[in-house]
């Protein structure tokens, strides 16, 4: 299958590009940015907080299966015309990470398909290589507790 | 033309990339390689010492001729790099649209 979500981060740059095209139409593809419920299913974490409006802010957590948090994240909305664009930030709770800027722009391409370019701005290059690298760690780390999980087994 | 031994700058460009394609087939010289492109000889030399210089290519004497081949284990450096962040997000959208299609009857 053709890779539908690209990439684009250029070298030496603090910011980089997202861009996935969906067969959807835009206003399904904006719903599920901005219904809480809808939110929750595909971004896999809770939804404390999401207030759809110039000013508005949000508040997202993930728990584990005992209930330990072990994800927050918030921001502020900066920018929300309906079926366009999404301006905010993000930023992880208690992380070295500083906020970033993210600008979300919706755009119809056909009756049934939709494209979303997700502008990401960082505080500086090294911050968003690291960022970038961030989900390679996180599989290693998760194939270590794989490892350990069967290895502990064994015993 | 910007010499920076960086992977990332290297594959930025386009002719780049085409010459990586076409290496990738079988190595050449870089007489071969250029007869490819319409880019003046001299360019596409620069761009190979600049792929060179970030060892995407390496270089093989071969007789009086220099054949260029591709580095895998550096090719493979790249991909790995930023597959995991590019595979969390294409994840997240595919899951997005499953949702979002059946969404659409249930309204």
């Amino acid at each position: 299958m053709e890779r539908k979500t690209k990439i684009n981060a250029e070298d030496g740059k603090q910011e980089l590009m997202v861009t996935r095209e969906f067969d959807l139409p835009l206003e399904l593809l904006f719903k599920a940015y901005i219904e809480p419920e809808i939110v929750e299913q595909w971004m896999g974490t809770k939804v404390l907080k999401l207030e759809n409006k110039k000013h508005g802010s949000w508040q997202f957590e993930t728990s584990d299966a005992q209930g330990n948090v072990v994800f927050r994240a918030n921001g502020v909305i900066h920018e929300f015309v309906p079926n366009q664009k999404i301006t905010r930030t993000f930023e992880m709770e208690n992380t070295p990470f500083p906020v970033q800027l993210e600008f979300l722009e919706f755009e119809k391409l056909t009756d049934d398909t939709s494209k979303l370019n997700m502008h990401i701005v960082y505080r500086s290059v090294a911050l968003r290589d690291q960022m970038l690298k961030l989900p390679f760690a996180q599989g290693i780390n998760m194939a270590h507790n794989r490892i350990q999980d069967i290895v502990s087994k064994l015993k | 033309m910007n010499l920076r031994r960086d992977v990332f700058q290297a594959i930025a460009d386009p002719t780049r990339r085409a010459i990586l394609l076409l290496v990738a087939s079988q190595s050449m010289t870089a007489g071969v390689i250029a007869s490819n492109f319409d880019t003046a000889r001299p360019t596409v030399s620069k761009h190979l010492q600049i792929l060179t210089a970030c060892e995407l290519l390496e270089q093989e004497q071969n007789g009086r001729e220099i054949y260029y081949h591709l580095n895998p284990q550096k090719m493979k450096e790249i991909a790995d790099f930023i597959e995991p962040f590019r595979k969390m997000w294409d994840d997240r959208f595919n899951k997005l649209e499953t949702i979002m299609k059946t969404y659409k009857p249930n309204k």
